[in-house]
Protein backbone atom coordinates (compact mmCIF):
# COMPACT_ATOMS: atom_id res chain seq x y z
CA UNK A 1 0.00 0.00 0.00
CA UNK A 2 1.06 3.69 -0.58
CA UNK A 3 0.73 6.32 1.46
CA UNK A 4 1.74 9.73 -0.67
CA UNK A 5 2.28 12.49 1.99
CA UNK A 6 3.98 15.50 2.90
CA UNK A 7 6.45 16.18 5.36
CA UNK A 8 6.64 19.93 6.32
CA UNK A 9 10.19 20.81 8.17
CA UNK A 10 9.47 23.81 10.73
CA UNK A 11 12.97 23.69 11.09
CA UNK A 12 13.19 25.07 7.45
CA UNK A 13 10.17 26.80 6.75
CA UNK A 14 10.95 30.72 6.34
CA UNK A 15 7.52 31.68 5.98
CA UNK A 16 7.63 32.98 2.48
CA UNK A 17 4.21 31.62 0.89
CA UNK A 18 5.85 30.48 -1.89
CA UNK A 19 4.15 26.89 -1.39
CA UNK A 20 0.75 28.92 -1.37
CA UNK A 21 1.27 30.85 -4.76
CA UNK A 22 2.32 28.27 -6.45
CA UNK A 23 0.05 25.78 -4.99
CA UNK A 24 -2.89 28.55 -6.00
CA UNK A 25 -0.99 29.36 -9.98
CA UNK A 26 -1.37 25.56 -10.29
CA UNK A 27 -4.53 24.68 -9.44
CA UNK A 28 -6.26 27.46 -10.29
CA UNK A 29 -5.08 26.57 -13.92
CA UNK A 30 -5.98 22.72 -13.74
CA UNK A 31 -8.20 21.07 -15.51
CA UNK A 32 -10.44 21.03 -12.60
CA UNK A 33 -11.28 24.39 -13.07
CA UNK A 34 -10.16 27.76 -11.08
CA UNK A 35 -9.98 28.10 -7.63
CA UNK A 36 -12.74 31.24 -7.27
CA UNK A 37 -11.46 34.81 -5.44
CA UNK A 38 -13.47 37.77 -4.53
CA UNK A 39 -12.28 41.19 -4.40
CA UNK A 40 -8.51 40.31 -4.85
CA UNK A 41 -7.25 43.40 -5.29
CA UNK A 42 -9.87 45.47 -2.95
CA UNK A 43 -10.93 45.72 0.46
CA UNK A 44 -11.94 42.74 2.59
CA UNK A 45 -10.15 40.04 -0.15
CA UNK A 46 -10.97 36.17 -0.14
CA UNK A 47 -10.83 33.33 -2.08
CA UNK A 48 -10.40 29.80 -2.17
CA UNK A 49 -7.03 28.24 -1.02
CA UNK A 50 -5.29 24.93 -1.12
CA UNK A 51 -2.60 26.11 1.35
CA UNK A 52 -1.81 28.39 3.55
CA UNK A 53 1.04 29.42 5.99
CA UNK A 54 0.45 30.66 9.23
CA UNK A 55 2.90 32.30 11.60
CA UNK A 56 2.89 31.85 15.72
CA UNK A 57 5.09 33.48 18.10
CA UNK A 58 6.07 30.42 20.84
CA UNK A 59 6.91 31.82 24.35
CA UNK A 60 7.51 35.39 26.12
CA UNK A 61 9.70 37.90 24.63
CA UNK A 62 12.78 37.67 24.52
CA UNK A 63 12.61 34.11 24.78
CA UNK A 64 10.49 33.20 21.88
CA UNK A 65 10.86 31.37 18.61
CA UNK A 66 8.80 32.51 15.27
CA UNK A 67 7.06 29.53 13.49
CA UNK A 68 6.08 29.48 10.02
CA UNK A 69 3.01 26.56 9.59
CA UNK A 70 2.05 25.43 6.75
CA UNK A 71 -1.19 23.65 6.64
CA UNK A 72 -2.95 22.01 3.66
CA UNK A 73 -4.73 18.55 3.79
CA UNK A 74 -2.99 16.31 5.51
CA UNK A 75 -4.73 13.25 3.70
CA UNK A 76 -5.51 11.04 6.45
CA UNK A 77 -5.30 7.78 6.80
CA UNK A 78 -8.30 7.43 8.74
CA UNK A 79 -10.41 10.67 7.49
CA UNK A 80 -13.34 11.60 9.09
CA UNK A 81 -14.36 13.37 6.12
CA UNK A 82 -15.26 10.80 3.58
CA UNK A 83 -17.14 8.74 5.67
CA UNK A 84 -19.83 11.61 6.39
CA UNK A 85 -19.93 12.54 3.06
CA UNK A 86 -23.48 11.74 1.70
CA UNK A 87 -22.85 11.53 -1.99
CA UNK A 88 -19.21 9.49 -2.09
CA UNK A 89 -17.51 12.80 -3.80
CA UNK A 90 -15.19 12.99 -0.99
CA UNK A 91 -12.91 9.85 -1.56
CA UNK A 92 -9.91 8.34 -0.28
CA UNK A 93 -7.67 6.44 -3.57
CA UNK A 94 -6.80 2.86 -2.71
CA UNK A 95 -4.08 3.21 -4.82
CA UNK A 96 -2.30 6.09 -3.23
CA UNK A 97 -3.86 7.16 -0.43
CA UNK A 98 -4.79 10.36 -1.59
CA UNK A 99 -8.19 12.10 -0.43
CA UNK A 100 -9.94 14.02 -2.77
CA UNK A 101 -13.68 15.35 -3.74
CA UNK A 102 -14.86 14.53 -7.12
CA UNK A 103 -16.49 18.26 -8.01
CA UNK A 104 -19.22 16.91 -10.16
CA UNK A 105 -20.69 14.93 -7.42
CA UNK A 106 -20.47 17.14 -4.53
CA UNK A 107 -23.53 18.91 -3.45
CA UNK A 108 -21.73 21.27 -1.54
CA UNK A 109 -23.86 20.52 1.53
CA UNK A 110 -20.17 21.92 3.72
CA UNK A 111 -20.81 18.56 6.05
CA UNK A 112 -17.24 17.16 4.96
CA UNK A 113 -15.56 21.10 6.01
CA UNK A 114 -17.54 20.60 9.70
CA UNK A 115 -15.94 16.63 10.23
CA UNK A 116 -12.51 17.95 9.46
CA UNK A 117 -10.56 19.09 12.40
CA UNK A 118 -8.06 20.60 10.62
CA UNK A 119 -9.93 23.21 8.57
CA UNK A 120 -8.42 22.69 5.73
CA UNK A 121 -11.23 21.82 3.42
CA UNK A 122 -12.45 24.97 1.78
CA UNK A 123 -16.39 25.54 -0.58
CA UNK A 124 -15.74 27.39 -3.32
CA UNK A 125 -17.87 30.32 -3.47
CA UNK A 126 -18.88 30.51 -6.96
CA UNK A 127 -18.66 26.72 -7.75
CA UNK A 128 -20.15 25.78 -4.92
CA UNK A 129 -18.49 22.74 -4.38
CA UNK A 130 -16.18 21.65 -1.80
CA UNK A 131 -12.13 21.90 -2.24
CA UNK A 132 -9.20 20.71 -0.86
CA UNK A 133 -5.80 20.14 -1.65
CA UNK A 134 -5.21 17.36 -4.42
CA UNK A 135 -1.48 16.50 -3.85
CA UNK A 136 -1.17 17.73 -7.30
CA UNK A 137 -2.53 14.73 -8.48
CA UNK A 138 -2.58 15.93 -11.85
CA UNK A 139 1.18 16.83 -11.55
CA UNK A 140 2.24 13.67 -10.09
CA UNK A 141 1.77 11.10 -12.48
CA UNK A 142 1.78 13.30 -15.19
CA UNK A 143 4.47 11.88 -17.95
CA UNK A 144 4.72 14.93 -20.16
CA UNK A 145 6.60 16.17 -17.36
CA UNK A 146 9.83 15.36 -16.89
CA UNK A 147 10.47 12.88 -13.99
CA UNK A 148 11.79 16.10 -11.79
CA UNK A 149 8.83 18.04 -12.27
CA UNK A 150 6.42 15.34 -11.40
CA UNK A 151 5.80 15.87 -7.59
CA UNK A 152 3.39 18.87 -5.75
CA UNK A 153 3.96 22.23 -6.91
CA UNK A 154 4.29 23.42 -3.23
CA UNK A 155 6.98 21.05 -3.12
CA UNK A 156 8.53 22.66 -6.26
CA UNK A 157 8.48 25.73 -5.16
CA UNK A 158 9.57 25.96 -1.60
CA UNK A 159 13.10 27.52 -1.73
CA UNK A 160 14.63 26.13 1.70
CA UNK A 161 13.36 22.39 0.89
CA UNK A 162 11.02 22.67 3.81
CA UNK A 163 8.27 20.46 1.92
CA UNK A 164 9.32 16.74 1.45
CA UNK A 165 6.89 14.67 -0.71
CA UNK A 166 6.61 10.86 -0.59
CA UNK A 167 5.51 7.65 0.49
CA UNK A 168 5.50 7.57 4.25
CA UNK A 169 4.55 3.57 3.74
CA UNK A 170 7.67 2.96 2.19
CA UNK A 171 10.45 2.55 5.02
CA UNK A 172 13.37 3.45 2.69
CA UNK A 173 12.04 7.09 1.07
CA UNK A 174 12.68 10.24 1.95
CA UNK A 175 9.40 11.28 4.20
CA UNK A 176 10.01 7.99 6.13
CA UNK A 177 13.50 8.30 6.93
CA UNK A 178 12.93 12.03 7.89
CA UNK A 179 9.85 11.31 10.20
CA UNK A 180 12.19 9.08 11.56
CA UNK A 181 15.20 10.35 12.05
CA UNK A 182 14.16 13.83 12.94
CA UNK A 183 11.26 13.11 15.28
CA UNK A 184 8.32 13.68 12.98
CA UNK A 185 4.88 14.07 14.23
CA UNK A 186 0.94 14.38 13.18
CA UNK A 187 -1.53 16.99 13.87
CA UNK A 188 -3.75 16.63 16.51
CA UNK A 189 -3.34 12.67 17.62
CA UNK A 190 -6.06 13.06 19.92
CA UNK A 191 -8.97 12.38 16.94
CA UNK A 192 -7.26 9.44 15.74
CA UNK A 193 -7.22 10.83 12.13
CA UNK A 194 -3.40 9.36 11.50
CA UNK A 195 -2.86 12.36 9.35
CA UNK A 196 -0.42 11.36 6.66
CA UNK A 197 1.45 14.26 6.70
CA UNK A 198 3.87 14.44 9.30
CA UNK A 199 5.87 17.77 10.65
CA UNK A 200 8.96 18.22 11.97
CA UNK A 201 9.91 19.97 14.80
CA UNK A 202 12.30 23.03 15.31
CA UNK A 203 15.66 21.47 16.47
CA UNK A 204 18.28 23.68 17.70
CA UNK A 205 21.92 22.22 17.01
CA UNK A 206 23.41 21.80 20.17
CA UNK A 207 26.75 20.58 21.90
CA UNK A 208 26.86 18.91 24.84
CA UNK A 209 30.78 19.72 26.39
CA UNK A 210 31.71 17.89 30.28
CA UNK A 211 33.62 19.34 32.76
CA UNK A 212 36.65 16.66 31.94
CA UNK A 213 36.99 17.35 28.19
CA UNK A 214 37.44 20.99 29.14
CA UNK A 215 40.32 20.40 31.84
CA UNK A 216 41.63 16.72 31.11
CA UNK A 217 40.96 14.84 34.12
CA UNK A 218 44.55 12.48 33.68
CA UNK A 219 46.50 15.17 33.26
CA UNK A 220 49.63 14.72 35.91
CA UNK A 221 49.58 17.95 37.09
CA UNK A 222 46.68 17.72 38.25
CA UNK A 223 47.20 14.54 40.34
CA UNK A 224 50.64 15.88 42.48
CA UNK A 225 49.63 19.14 42.17
CA UNK A 226 53.25 20.44 41.38
CA UNK A 227 54.14 22.33 38.46
CA UNK A 228 57.19 21.88 36.47
CA UNK A 229 58.69 25.36 37.06
CA UNK A 230 62.29 25.60 38.64
CA UNK A 231 62.63 25.97 42.12
CA UNK A 232 63.38 29.58 43.48
CA UNK A 233 66.85 28.72 43.83
CA UNK A 234 67.64 26.85 40.70
CA UNK A 235 69.21 29.50 38.38
CA UNK A 236 67.08 31.21 35.96
CA UNK A 237 66.74 30.32 31.76
CA UNK A 238 67.56 33.52 31.22
CA UNK A 239 71.27 33.50 32.88
CA UNK A 240 71.86 30.25 32.78
CA UNK A 241 72.71 28.08 29.38
CA UNK A 242 73.58 24.99 31.37
CA UNK A 243 69.70 24.26 32.48
CA UNK B 1 -20.20 26.92 14.35
CA UNK B 2 -21.80 29.46 11.79
CA UNK B 3 -25.67 28.83 12.23
CA UNK B 4 -27.31 28.19 9.13
CA UNK B 5 -31.46 28.83 8.95
CA UNK B 6 -31.65 25.76 6.54
CA UNK B 7 -30.89 23.86 8.93
CA UNK B 8 -32.41 25.01 12.13
CA UNK B 9 -35.07 25.17 9.80
CA UNK B 10 -35.00 22.09 8.57
CA UNK B 11 -34.40 20.66 11.94
CA UNK B 12 -37.06 22.18 14.03
CA UNK B 13 -39.99 21.88 11.24
CA UNK B 14 -39.31 18.34 10.67
CA UNK B 15 -39.52 17.82 14.38
CA UNK B 16 -43.02 19.62 14.45
CA UNK B 17 -44.07 16.94 11.67
CA UNK B 18 -42.56 14.27 13.52
CA UNK B 19 -43.85 15.06 16.78
CA UNK B 20 -47.58 15.78 15.26
CA UNK B 21 -47.34 12.37 13.50
CA UNK B 22 -46.86 10.35 16.90
CA UNK B 23 -49.77 12.80 18.68
CA UNK B 24 -51.96 11.45 15.96
CA UNK B 25 -50.68 7.74 15.96
CA UNK B 26 -50.53 8.17 19.59
CA UNK B 27 -53.86 9.34 19.89
CA UNK B 28 -55.55 6.58 17.71
CA UNK B 29 -53.89 3.67 19.44
CA UNK B 30 -55.05 5.12 22.50
CA UNK B 31 -58.27 4.44 21.38
CA UNK B 32 -57.51 1.36 19.78
CA UNK B 33 -57.16 0.36 23.61
CA UNK B 34 -60.06 2.18 25.08
CA UNK B 35 -57.38 4.18 26.85
CA UNK B 36 -58.62 7.13 25.32
CA UNK B 37 -61.66 9.04 23.78
CA UNK B 38 -62.24 7.34 20.45
CA UNK B 39 -62.54 9.55 17.26
CA UNK B 40 -64.84 9.01 15.05
CA UNK B 41 -63.66 11.93 12.83
CA UNK B 42 -61.87 10.40 10.45
CA UNK B 43 -61.01 13.95 8.71
CA UNK B 44 -59.13 14.68 12.06
CA UNK B 45 -56.51 12.05 11.29
CA UNK B 46 -55.75 12.82 7.56
CA UNK B 47 -55.95 16.79 7.87
CA UNK B 48 -53.68 16.25 10.92
CA UNK B 49 -51.13 14.11 8.69
CA UNK B 50 -51.69 16.42 5.91
CA UNK B 51 -50.63 19.15 8.53
CA UNK B 52 -47.35 16.62 9.75
CA UNK B 53 -46.42 16.38 5.83
CA UNK B 54 -46.75 19.97 5.40
CA UNK B 55 -44.25 20.52 8.34
CA UNK B 56 -41.67 18.23 6.90
CA UNK B 57 -42.37 19.22 3.45
CA UNK B 58 -41.11 22.54 4.52
CA UNK B 59 -38.50 21.40 6.38
CA UNK B 60 -37.28 19.38 3.44
CA UNK B 61 -37.81 22.47 1.24
CA UNK B 62 -35.66 24.49 3.94
CA UNK B 63 -33.13 21.74 3.59
CA UNK B 64 -32.38 22.42 -0.74
CA UNK B 65 -31.35 26.11 0.50
CA UNK B 66 -28.34 24.67 2.50
CA UNK B 67 -26.98 22.99 -0.25
CA UNK B 68 -24.77 24.66 -2.95
CA UNK B 69 -25.60 22.53 -5.48
CA UNK B 70 -29.67 21.75 -4.65
CA UNK B 71 -29.87 19.97 -8.35
CA UNK B 72 -27.40 17.25 -7.58
CA UNK B 73 -29.42 16.72 -4.28
CA UNK B 74 -30.54 13.10 -5.69
CA UNK B 75 -27.08 12.11 -4.99
CA UNK B 76 -27.33 12.44 -1.50
CA UNK B 77 -28.94 9.07 -0.68
CA UNK B 78 -25.82 7.25 -1.86
CA UNK B 79 -23.70 6.62 0.80
CA UNK B 80 -26.35 5.32 3.53
CA UNK B 81 -23.90 2.93 4.33
CA UNK B 82 -21.41 5.41 6.02
CA UNK B 83 -22.80 8.84 6.47
CA UNK B 84 -25.83 10.07 8.93
CA UNK B 85 -26.51 12.52 6.48
CA UNK B 86 -27.24 10.02 3.95
CA UNK B 87 -29.28 8.11 5.57
CA UNK B 88 -31.43 11.15 6.72
CA UNK B 89 -32.01 11.87 3.33
CA UNK B 90 -33.36 8.29 2.80
CA UNK B 91 -35.50 8.25 5.70
CA UNK B 92 -37.28 11.87 5.53
CA UNK B 93 -39.08 10.69 2.11
CA UNK B 94 -39.92 7.44 3.82
CA UNK B 95 -40.93 8.59 6.82
CA UNK B 96 -43.29 11.26 4.43
CA UNK B 97 -44.74 8.78 2.37
CA UNK B 98 -45.43 6.53 5.41
CA UNK B 99 -47.55 9.99 6.89
CA UNK B 100 -49.05 10.16 3.24
CA UNK B 101 -50.08 6.71 3.65
CA UNK B 102 -51.58 7.13 7.09
CA UNK B 103 -53.00 9.96 6.13
CA UNK B 104 -54.68 8.89 3.02
CA UNK B 105 -55.95 5.67 4.86
CA UNK B 106 -57.81 7.60 6.95
CA UNK B 107 -59.39 9.23 4.46
CA UNK B 108 -60.55 6.77 2.23
CA UNK B 109 -61.66 4.68 5.08
CA UNK B 110 -58.77 2.15 4.56
CA UNK B 111 -58.52 -0.67 7.34
CA UNK B 112 -54.73 -1.30 8.84
CA UNK B 113 -54.23 2.34 9.79
CA UNK B 114 -52.76 0.97 12.84
CA UNK B 115 -50.32 -0.71 11.07
CA UNK B 116 -49.51 1.71 8.63
CA UNK B 117 -49.19 3.92 11.83
CA UNK B 118 -46.78 1.59 13.22
CA UNK B 119 -44.02 1.65 10.67
CA UNK B 120 -44.90 5.65 10.42
CA UNK B 121 -43.78 5.68 13.78
CA UNK B 122 -40.19 3.62 13.15
CA UNK B 123 -39.43 5.48 10.41
CA UNK B 124 -40.11 8.67 12.63
CA UNK B 125 -37.46 7.28 15.26
CA UNK B 126 -35.40 6.44 12.76
CA UNK B 127 -35.35 9.67 11.40
CA UNK B 128 -34.98 11.39 14.64
CA UNK B 129 -32.14 9.27 15.34
CA UNK B 130 -30.47 10.33 11.40
CA UNK B 131 -31.07 13.55 12.39
CA UNK B 132 -29.59 13.63 15.88
CA UNK B 133 -26.75 11.82 14.71
CA UNK B 134 -25.29 13.78 12.04
CA UNK B 135 -24.55 16.06 14.78
CA UNK B 136 -23.87 13.57 17.45
CA UNK B 137 -21.16 11.77 15.55
CA UNK B 138 -18.68 14.32 14.82
CA UNK B 139 -16.55 13.33 17.83
CA UNK B 140 -14.37 16.53 18.07
CA UNK B 141 -17.64 18.70 18.14
CA UNK B 142 -17.41 18.32 21.66
CA UNK B 143 -20.57 20.06 22.50
CA UNK B 144 -22.85 17.63 20.14
CA UNK B 145 -20.98 14.13 20.71
CA UNK B 146 -23.42 13.00 23.15
CA UNK B 147 -26.27 11.00 23.51
CA UNK B 148 -28.42 13.79 24.95
CA UNK B 149 -28.18 15.49 21.20
CA UNK B 150 -29.92 13.03 19.59
CA UNK B 151 -32.38 13.00 22.97
CA UNK B 152 -33.14 16.63 22.96
CA UNK B 153 -33.75 16.28 19.04
CA UNK B 154 -36.60 13.66 19.96
CA UNK B 155 -38.06 15.48 23.23
CA UNK B 156 -37.97 19.20 21.21
CA UNK B 157 -39.43 17.97 18.35
CA UNK B 158 -42.14 15.74 19.91
CA UNK B 159 -42.65 18.83 22.13
CA UNK B 160 -43.66 20.99 19.92
CA UNK B 161 -45.47 18.33 17.77
CA UNK B 162 -47.67 17.37 20.48
CA UNK B 163 -48.17 21.47 21.64
CA UNK B 164 -49.31 21.87 17.21
CA UNK B 165 -51.51 18.85 17.80
CA UNK B 166 -52.88 20.45 20.95
CA UNK B 167 -54.05 23.69 19.27
CA UNK B 168 -55.20 21.42 16.31
CA UNK B 169 -57.05 19.36 18.19
CA UNK B 170 -58.80 22.57 20.08
CA UNK B 171 -59.42 24.51 16.69
CA UNK B 172 -61.49 20.88 15.27
CA UNK B 173 -63.17 20.38 18.35
CA UNK B 174 -61.43 17.45 18.77
CA UNK B 175 -62.07 15.85 22.88
CA UNK B 176 -58.52 15.13 22.03
CA UNK B 177 -57.72 18.52 23.61
CA UNK B 178 -56.85 17.55 27.47
CA UNK B 179 -54.91 14.37 26.83
CA UNK B 180 -53.08 16.23 24.09
CA UNK B 181 -52.01 19.34 26.06
CA UNK B 182 -50.83 17.03 28.99
CA UNK B 183 -48.91 14.82 26.99
CA UNK B 184 -47.12 18.01 25.22
CA UNK B 185 -46.64 19.86 29.16
CA UNK B 186 -44.73 16.47 30.07
CA UNK B 187 -42.50 16.18 26.40
CA UNK B 188 -41.93 19.69 27.42
CA UNK B 189 -41.03 19.44 30.69
CA UNK B 190 -39.16 15.80 30.05
CA UNK B 191 -37.30 18.16 26.74
CA UNK B 192 -36.15 20.79 29.63
CA UNK B 193 -34.46 18.21 31.86
CA UNK B 194 -32.98 16.90 29.06
CA UNK B 195 -32.00 19.95 27.51
CA UNK B 196 -30.91 21.34 30.62
CA UNK B 197 -28.62 18.26 31.31
CA UNK B 198 -26.97 18.93 27.80
CA UNK B 199 -26.15 22.63 28.90
CA UNK B 200 -24.90 21.61 32.20
CA UNK B 201 -22.70 18.61 30.43
CA UNK B 202 -21.51 21.35 27.72
CA UNK B 203 -20.67 24.27 30.43
CA UNK B 204 -18.10 21.67 31.59
CA UNK B 205 -16.61 20.54 29.17
CA UNK B 206 -12.78 20.66 28.41
CA UNK B 207 -11.65 20.84 25.16
CA UNK B 208 -9.50 17.79 23.95
CA UNK B 209 -7.36 20.02 21.60
CA UNK B 210 -5.52 22.94 21.77
CA UNK B 211 -2.70 24.93 20.44
CA UNK B 212 -0.08 22.79 21.36
CA UNK B 213 -1.36 19.69 19.95
CA UNK B 214 -2.75 21.68 16.49
CA UNK B 215 0.77 22.68 15.73
CA UNK B 216 2.47 20.00 17.82
CA UNK B 217 4.71 22.42 19.84
CA UNK B 218 4.79 22.00 23.49
CA UNK B 219 5.02 25.58 25.02
CA UNK B 220 2.65 26.64 27.61
CA UNK B 221 2.85 30.00 25.40
CA UNK B 222 2.10 30.03 21.89
CA UNK B 223 0.25 33.11 19.91
CA UNK B 224 -1.06 32.90 16.40
CA UNK B 225 1.04 36.51 14.49
CA UNK B 226 -0.41 35.57 11.22
CA UNK B 227 -3.38 32.99 9.79
CA UNK B 228 -2.13 33.40 6.26
CA UNK B 229 -4.19 36.37 4.88
CA UNK B 230 -5.84 39.22 5.74
CA UNK B 231 -9.07 39.16 4.58
CA UNK B 232 -11.71 36.71 5.49
CA UNK B 233 -11.81 33.01 3.98
CA UNK B 234 -14.00 30.00 4.32
CA UNK B 235 -12.61 28.85 7.73
CA UNK B 236 -12.92 32.01 9.13
CA UNK B 237 -17.07 32.18 8.13
CA UNK B 238 -18.23 28.78 8.80
CA UNK B 239 -17.23 27.69 12.00
CA UNK B 240 -17.85 30.92 14.24
CA UNK B 241 -20.75 32.50 14.93
CA UNK B 242 -19.35 36.01 14.82
CA UNK B 243 -21.82 37.23 18.03
CA UNK B 244 -20.67 38.71 21.47
CA UNK B 245 -21.12 36.34 23.91
CA UNK B 246 -23.48 38.16 25.55
CA UNK B 247 -25.81 37.74 22.38
CA UNK B 248 -25.57 34.18 22.92
CA UNK B 249 -26.28 34.48 26.73
CA UNK B 250 -29.58 36.68 25.87
CA UNK B 251 -30.33 33.43 23.40
CA UNK B 252 -29.95 30.77 25.52
CA UNK B 253 -31.87 32.71 28.21
CA UNK B 254 -34.80 33.93 25.48
CA UNK B 255 -34.90 29.75 24.70
CA UNK B 256 -34.96 28.66 27.89
CA UNK B 257 -38.05 30.74 28.72
CA UNK B 258 -39.87 30.54 25.13
CA UNK B 259 -39.50 26.97 24.88
CA UNK B 260 -40.31 25.50 28.16
CA UNK B 261 -42.05 27.80 30.92
CA UNK B 262 -43.62 30.03 28.54
CA UNK B 263 -45.87 27.29 26.29
CA UNK B 264 -46.67 25.13 28.87
CA UNK B 265 -48.06 28.41 30.93
CA UNK B 266 -49.91 28.63 27.83
CA UNK B 267 -50.87 25.42 27.32
CA UNK B 268 -52.42 25.10 30.88
CA UNK B 269 -54.24 28.33 30.09
CA UNK B 270 -55.32 27.17 27.13
CA UNK B 271 -57.19 24.02 28.35
CA UNK B 272 -58.86 25.47 31.43
CA UNK B 273 -60.08 28.38 29.56
CA UNK B 274 -60.59 26.25 26.42
CA UNK B 275 -59.34 28.53 23.89
CA UNK B 276 -57.88 27.04 20.63
CA UNK B 277 -56.41 30.80 20.16
CA UNK B 278 -54.37 29.95 23.45
CA UNK B 279 -53.23 26.74 22.68
CA UNK B 280 -51.91 27.96 19.07
CA UNK B 281 -50.33 30.64 20.83
CA UNK B 282 -48.12 28.41 22.93
CA UNK B 283 -47.28 26.39 19.92
CA UNK B 284 -46.20 29.89 18.13
CA UNK B 285 -44.27 31.02 21.02
CA UNK B 286 -42.92 27.34 21.68
CA UNK B 287 -41.47 27.25 17.81
CA UNK B 288 -39.90 30.48 17.86
CA UNK B 289 -38.13 29.26 20.89
CA UNK B 290 -37.11 26.11 19.33
CA UNK B 291 -35.46 28.37 16.21
CA UNK B 292 -33.37 30.25 18.65
CA UNK B 293 -32.78 26.63 20.54
CA UNK B 294 -31.36 25.23 17.33
CA UNK B 295 -29.61 28.20 16.72
CA UNK B 296 -27.77 28.52 20.24
CA UNK B 297 -27.20 24.50 19.44
CA UNK B 298 -24.91 25.56 16.65
CA UNK B 299 -23.62 28.82 18.12
CA UNK B 300 -22.52 26.75 21.13
CA UNK B 301 -20.40 24.22 18.55
CA UNK B 302 -16.56 24.66 19.19
CA UNK B 303 -14.79 23.57 16.21
CA UNK B 304 -10.89 22.81 17.05
CA UNK B 305 -10.15 24.42 13.41
CA UNK B 306 -10.45 27.31 15.27
CA UNK B 307 -7.98 27.15 17.11
CA UNK B 308 -5.65 27.94 13.68
CA UNK B 309 -7.78 30.89 12.68
CA UNK B 310 -7.33 33.39 16.12
CA UNK B 311 -5.65 36.01 14.70
CA UNK B 312 -5.38 37.60 11.64
CA UNK B 313 -2.12 39.11 11.86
Amino acid sequence: MTQLALVIDLNVCVGCHACVTSCKEWNTSGEAGFLSDDNPYDRDPTGTFFNRVQTFEVGEFPDTQTVHFPKSCLHCEDPPCVPVCPTGASYKRAEDGIVLVDYDKCIGCKYCAWACPYGVREIDEHQKVMKKCTLCVDRIYDKNLPEAERKPACVQACPTSARLYGDIHDPESVVSKAIRDNGGYALMPEWGTHPANHYLPRRKTGMRIHEDELERAANPLKIDGLLPKPGVKEPALDDVTSW
Amino acid sequence: MHPAFSVIFLTTLTGVGQGLFLALYAAELGAAFDLLTVQHGQRFFAAGSALSLAFLAAGLLASFFHLGRPERAWRSAAMWRTSWLSREVIALPAFMAAVFAYGGAHYLGFGGTLTLGATGALLCFALFICTGMIYACLKFLQEWATPLTVINFILLGCASGFSFAAAFAAMTGSALVAVLVEWAVALTLAALCARAASLIRNSRIRPHSSLQTAIGIKHPRIAQKAQGFMGGSFNTREFFHGRAPTLLRAVKWGFLVLVFPLPVVLLLAGLALASAPLLALAFGVQYLGLVAERWFFFAQGNHPQNLYYQAIS
